[in-house]
Protein backbone atom coordinates (compact mmCIF):
# COMPACT_ATOMS: atom_id res chain seq x y z
CA UNK A 1 0.00 0.00 0.00
CA UNK A 2 2.81 2.47 0.54
CA UNK A 3 4.48 1.37 -2.30
CA UNK A 4 1.51 3.69 -4.27
CA UNK A 5 2.08 7.11 -2.00
CA UNK A 6 6.66 6.37 -2.78
CA UNK A 7 5.92 6.22 -6.61
CA UNK A 8 3.11 8.76 -6.78
CA UNK A 9 5.59 11.11 -4.67
CA UNK A 10 8.67 10.22 -7.57
CA UNK A 11 6.61 11.04 -10.02
CA UNK A 12 5.50 14.75 -9.16
CA UNK A 13 8.86 14.87 -8.69
CA UNK A 14 9.91 14.12 -11.65
CA UNK A 15 7.60 15.78 -13.22
CA UNK A 16 8.20 18.81 -11.26
CA UNK A 17 11.91 18.67 -12.72
CA UNK A 18 11.07 17.99 -15.62
CA UNK A 19 9.58 21.49 -16.16
CA UNK A 20 11.93 23.42 -14.25
CA UNK A 21 15.14 22.14 -15.61
CA UNK A 22 16.88 25.07 -17.93
CA UNK A 23 18.98 22.20 -20.10
CA UNK A 24 16.35 20.66 -22.36
CA UNK A 25 18.11 17.51 -22.65
CA UNK A 26 17.85 16.49 -18.90
CA UNK A 27 14.33 17.81 -19.09
CA UNK A 28 13.79 14.70 -21.42
CA UNK A 29 15.47 12.53 -19.00
CA UNK A 30 13.68 13.63 -16.21
CA UNK A 31 10.02 12.72 -18.29
CA UNK A 32 11.50 9.37 -19.22
CA UNK A 33 12.06 8.68 -15.22
CA UNK A 34 8.26 10.25 -14.76
CA UNK A 35 7.23 7.62 -17.67
CA UNK A 36 8.81 4.94 -16.12
CA UNK A 37 6.91 5.60 -12.62
CA UNK A 38 3.66 5.56 -14.64
CA UNK A 39 4.63 1.95 -15.77
CA UNK A 40 5.11 1.34 -12.25
CA UNK A 41 1.70 2.37 -11.66
CA UNK A 42 0.13 0.55 -14.45
CA UNK A 43 1.61 -2.85 -12.89
CA UNK A 44 0.13 -1.66 -9.78
CA UNK A 45 -3.42 -1.53 -11.18
CA UNK A 46 -2.64 -4.85 -12.98
CA UNK A 47 -3.39 -3.31 -15.61
CA UNK A 48 -0.10 -5.75 -17.66
CA UNK A 49 -1.12 -4.87 -21.68
CA UNK A 50 -0.96 -0.76 -20.55
CA UNK A 51 2.42 -1.49 -18.75
CA UNK A 52 4.28 -2.55 -21.37
CA UNK A 53 2.49 -0.71 -24.15
CA UNK A 54 3.34 2.86 -21.90
CA UNK A 55 7.20 1.41 -21.42
CA UNK A 56 7.71 0.38 -25.37
CA UNK A 57 5.37 2.98 -26.67
CA UNK A 58 6.66 6.16 -24.21
CA UNK A 59 9.75 5.59 -23.11
CA UNK A 60 10.80 3.57 -26.36
CA UNK A 61 9.07 5.51 -28.84
CA UNK A 62 8.41 9.13 -28.06
CA UNK A 63 11.19 9.75 -25.85
CA UNK A 64 13.38 8.61 -28.59
CA UNK A 65 11.57 11.17 -30.65
CA UNK A 66 12.01 14.19 -28.34
CA UNK A 67 15.76 13.25 -27.50
CA UNK A 68 16.58 12.81 -31.29
CA UNK A 69 15.23 16.06 -32.05
CA UNK A 70 16.49 18.10 -29.25
CA UNK A 71 19.99 16.48 -30.56
CA UNK A 72 19.06 17.59 -34.25
CA UNK A 73 18.34 21.07 -33.07
CA UNK A 74 21.53 21.16 -30.99
CA UNK A 75 19.72 23.40 -28.40
CA UNK A 76 22.05 23.86 -25.36
CA UNK A 77 21.53 26.10 -22.00
CA UNK A 78 22.70 29.09 -22.91
CA UNK A 79 20.22 29.42 -26.14
CA UNK A 80 17.45 28.22 -24.41
CA UNK A 81 14.43 30.68 -24.37
CA UNK A 82 13.26 31.62 -20.92
CA UNK A 83 9.67 33.60 -19.71
CA UNK A 84 10.31 36.84 -17.57
CA UNK A 85 9.63 36.06 -13.80
CA UNK A 86 6.08 37.75 -13.74
CA UNK A 87 4.89 35.26 -16.23
CA UNK A 88 6.07 32.74 -14.57
CA UNK A 89 4.59 33.64 -11.35
CA UNK A 90 1.44 34.30 -13.49
CA UNK A 91 1.51 30.84 -15.00
CA UNK A 92 2.39 28.87 -11.59
CA UNK A 93 -0.98 30.82 -10.08
CA UNK A 94 -2.90 30.14 -12.76
CA UNK A 95 -1.94 26.52 -12.81
CA UNK A 96 -2.61 26.02 -9.00
CA UNK A 97 -5.69 27.84 -9.13
CA UNK A 98 -7.07 24.87 -11.68
CA UNK A 99 -5.65 22.10 -9.26
CA UNK A 100 -7.29 23.66 -6.32
CA UNK A 101 -11.00 24.12 -8.67
CA UNK A 102 -10.02 19.91 -9.10
CA UNK A 103 -9.88 19.45 -5.86
CA UNK A 104 -12.77 21.27 -4.64
CA UNK A 105 -14.84 19.61 -7.75
CA UNK A 106 -13.52 16.12 -6.25
CA UNK A 107 -14.43 17.16 -2.87
CA UNK A 108 -17.80 18.28 -4.02
CA UNK A 109 -19.19 15.03 -5.92
CA UNK A 110 -17.60 12.59 -3.08
CA UNK A 111 -16.88 10.09 -4.85
CA UNK A 112 -17.26 6.89 -2.45
CA UNK A 113 -14.09 6.42 -0.64
CA UNK A 114 -13.88 2.22 -1.65
CA UNK A 115 -10.94 0.78 -2.57
CA UNK A 116 -9.60 0.32 -6.04
CA UNK A 117 -9.33 -3.38 -6.07
CA UNK A 118 -6.97 -3.94 -9.17
CA UNK A 119 -7.45 -8.14 -8.40
CA UNK A 120 -9.72 -8.22 -11.30
CA UNK A 121 -8.04 -9.68 -14.43
CA UNK A 122 -9.60 -6.54 -16.79
CA UNK A 123 -5.81 -5.56 -17.77
CA UNK A 124 -4.93 -8.81 -18.95
CA UNK A 125 -3.83 -9.06 -23.06
CA UNK A 126 -5.93 -11.98 -23.18
CA UNK A 127 -9.14 -9.90 -21.97
CA UNK A 128 -8.02 -6.82 -23.36
CA UNK A 129 -7.57 -8.03 -26.81
CA UNK A 130 -11.23 -9.62 -26.63
CA UNK A 131 -12.69 -6.29 -26.15
CA UNK A 132 -10.54 -4.73 -28.41
CA UNK A 133 -11.70 -6.96 -31.67
CA UNK A 134 -14.72 -7.33 -30.78
CA UNK A 135 -16.33 -4.22 -29.46
CA UNK A 136 -13.54 -1.75 -30.92
CA UNK A 137 -12.93 -3.23 -34.17
CA UNK A 138 -13.93 0.01 -36.13
CA UNK A 139 -11.88 2.35 -34.14
CA UNK A 140 -8.83 0.05 -33.99
CA UNK A 141 -9.23 -0.16 -37.78
CA UNK A 142 -9.36 4.20 -38.28
CA UNK A 143 -6.27 4.61 -35.59
CA UNK A 144 -4.60 2.61 -38.55
CA UNK A 145 -5.21 4.94 -40.86
CA UNK A 146 -4.96 8.04 -37.98
CA UNK A 147 -0.89 6.43 -38.07
CA UNK A 148 -0.60 6.51 -41.69
CA UNK A 149 -1.61 9.51 -42.18
CA UNK A 150 0.36 11.15 -39.32
CA UNK A 151 3.47 9.37 -41.09
CA UNK A 152 2.78 10.80 -44.40
CA UNK A 153 2.39 14.30 -42.63
CA UNK A 154 5.46 14.05 -40.55
CA UNK A 155 7.60 13.25 -43.09
CA UNK A 156 6.27 15.53 -45.92
CA UNK A 157 6.65 18.50 -43.17
CA UNK A 158 10.03 17.56 -42.50
CA UNK A 159 11.11 16.65 -45.69
CA UNK A 160 13.78 20.02 -47.51
CA UNK A 161 11.72 21.43 -50.09
CA UNK A 162 13.15 21.24 -53.63
CA UNK A 163 14.02 24.07 -55.57
CA UNK A 164 12.02 23.17 -58.78
CA UNK A 165 8.48 23.16 -56.49
CA UNK B 1 2.14 -11.26 -8.28
CA UNK B 2 -0.38 -11.82 -5.12
CA UNK B 3 2.09 -10.08 -3.48
CA UNK B 4 1.65 -6.69 -5.67
CA UNK B 5 -2.66 -7.20 -5.67
CA UNK B 6 -2.27 -6.72 -1.84
CA UNK B 7 -0.20 -3.74 -2.15
CA UNK B 8 -2.92 -1.72 -4.33
CA UNK B 9 -5.65 -2.91 -2.33
CA UNK B 10 -6.09 0.11 0.07
CA UNK B 11 -5.75 2.67 -1.64
CA UNK B 12 -9.11 5.26 -2.50
CA UNK B 13 -9.93 6.01 -5.44
CA UNK B 14 -9.70 9.10 -4.32
CA UNK B 15 -6.01 9.45 -4.18
CA UNK B 16 -5.41 8.44 -7.78
CA UNK B 17 -7.81 11.49 -9.02
CA UNK B 18 -5.93 13.57 -6.54
CA UNK B 19 -2.47 12.61 -7.83
CA UNK B 20 -3.39 12.75 -11.38
CA UNK B 21 -5.12 16.17 -10.49
CA UNK B 22 -1.41 17.10 -9.67
CA UNK B 23 0.15 15.80 -12.44
CA UNK B 24 -2.15 17.43 -15.32
CA UNK B 25 -1.86 20.75 -13.39
CA UNK B 26 1.99 20.49 -13.34
CA UNK B 27 1.43 19.93 -17.28
CA UNK B 28 -0.62 23.27 -17.37
CA UNK B 29 2.16 25.10 -15.15
CA UNK B 30 4.63 23.70 -17.93
CA UNK B 31 3.09 25.03 -20.65
CA UNK B 32 2.67 28.13 -19.68
CA UNK B 33 5.71 28.76 -18.42
CA UNK B 34 8.22 27.73 -20.62
CA UNK B 35 9.12 29.22 -24.58
CA UNK B 36 10.86 26.10 -25.87
CA UNK B 37 8.18 24.54 -28.13
CA UNK B 38 9.68 20.84 -27.33
CA UNK B 39 9.69 21.57 -23.35
CA UNK B 40 5.72 22.81 -24.09
CA UNK B 41 5.04 19.42 -26.03
CA UNK B 42 6.49 17.49 -22.97
CA UNK B 43 4.14 19.00 -20.29
CA UNK B 44 1.06 17.72 -23.36
CA UNK B 45 2.70 14.55 -22.80
CA UNK B 46 2.60 14.57 -19.11
CA UNK B 47 -0.81 15.52 -19.23
CA UNK B 48 -2.15 13.26 -21.67
CA UNK B 49 0.09 10.58 -19.35
CA UNK B 50 -2.31 11.89 -16.22
CA UNK B 51 -5.34 11.07 -17.97
CA UNK B 52 -4.28 7.56 -19.07
CA UNK B 53 -3.25 6.48 -15.57
CA UNK B 54 -7.24 8.11 -14.34
CA UNK B 55 -8.97 6.29 -17.07
CA UNK B 56 -6.75 2.76 -15.83
CA UNK B 57 -7.33 3.51 -12.44
CA UNK B 58 -11.29 3.87 -12.84
CA UNK B 59 -11.22 0.86 -15.20
CA UNK B 60 -9.39 -1.29 -12.69
CA UNK B 61 -11.95 0.02 -10.25
CA UNK B 62 -15.23 -0.78 -12.10
CA UNK B 63 -13.91 -3.91 -13.86
CA UNK B 64 -14.30 -2.67 -16.76
CA UNK B 65 -12.18 -2.95 -19.68
CA UNK B 66 -13.54 -0.42 -21.86
CA UNK B 67 -11.00 2.36 -19.80
CA UNK B 68 -8.14 0.36 -20.87
CA UNK B 69 -9.03 0.58 -24.44
CA UNK B 70 -9.63 3.93 -24.27
CA UNK B 71 -5.72 4.38 -22.90
CA UNK B 72 -4.67 2.29 -25.98
CA UNK B 73 -6.28 4.37 -28.34
CA UNK B 74 -4.91 7.49 -26.49
CA UNK B 75 -1.84 6.32 -26.50
CA UNK B 76 -1.79 5.96 -30.36
CA UNK B 77 -3.15 9.61 -30.91
CA UNK B 78 -0.32 10.66 -28.49
CA UNK B 79 2.65 9.02 -30.93
CA UNK B 80 0.88 10.62 -34.04
CA UNK B 81 0.31 14.02 -32.50
CA UNK B 82 4.34 13.97 -31.10
CA UNK B 83 5.11 12.86 -35.19
CA UNK B 84 3.54 15.81 -36.45
CA UNK B 85 4.29 18.07 -34.04
CA UNK B 86 8.68 17.38 -34.45
CA UNK B 87 7.92 17.91 -37.22
CA UNK B 88 6.47 21.13 -37.42
CA UNK B 89 8.96 22.27 -34.82
CA UNK B 90 11.93 21.01 -37.25
CA UNK B 91 10.25 23.28 -40.44
CA UNK B 92 10.11 26.36 -37.88
CA UNK B 93 13.20 25.85 -36.67
CA UNK B 94 14.91 25.44 -40.27
CA UNK B 95 12.96 28.91 -41.11
CA UNK B 96 13.51 30.36 -38.34
CA UNK B 97 16.61 29.08 -36.37
CA UNK B 98 15.22 28.91 -32.98
CA UNK B 99 12.29 26.90 -30.89
CA UNK B 100 11.12 30.13 -29.34
CA UNK B 101 7.34 30.05 -29.01
CA UNK B 102 7.65 33.70 -29.53
CA UNK B 103 8.76 33.43 -32.82
CA UNK B 104 5.46 32.02 -34.22
CA UNK B 105 3.93 35.26 -33.21
CA UNK B 106 4.24 36.49 -36.87
CA UNK B 107 2.25 33.77 -38.21
CA UNK B 108 -0.38 35.54 -40.57
CA UNK B 109 -3.56 33.73 -42.04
Amino acid sequence: MTIFYFVAFLSIFFALMTIFTKNPVHSVLYLVITFFTFTVHYILLNAQFLAVVNFIVYMGAIMVLFLFVLMLLNLNKDIEPMRSNLVKIMGAVAGMCMLVTFLGAFKVIESNNEFVTGNSDVGLVKNLGKVLFDEFLLPFELSSILLLTAMVGAILLAKKETKEA
Amino acid sequence: MDNIIQNIQGIPLNHYLIFCSIIFSIGVIGVLIRRNVIIIMMSIELMLNSVNLLLAAFSAYRGDASGQVFVFFIMALAAAEVAVGLAIVIMVYRNTKSVDIESLSKLRW
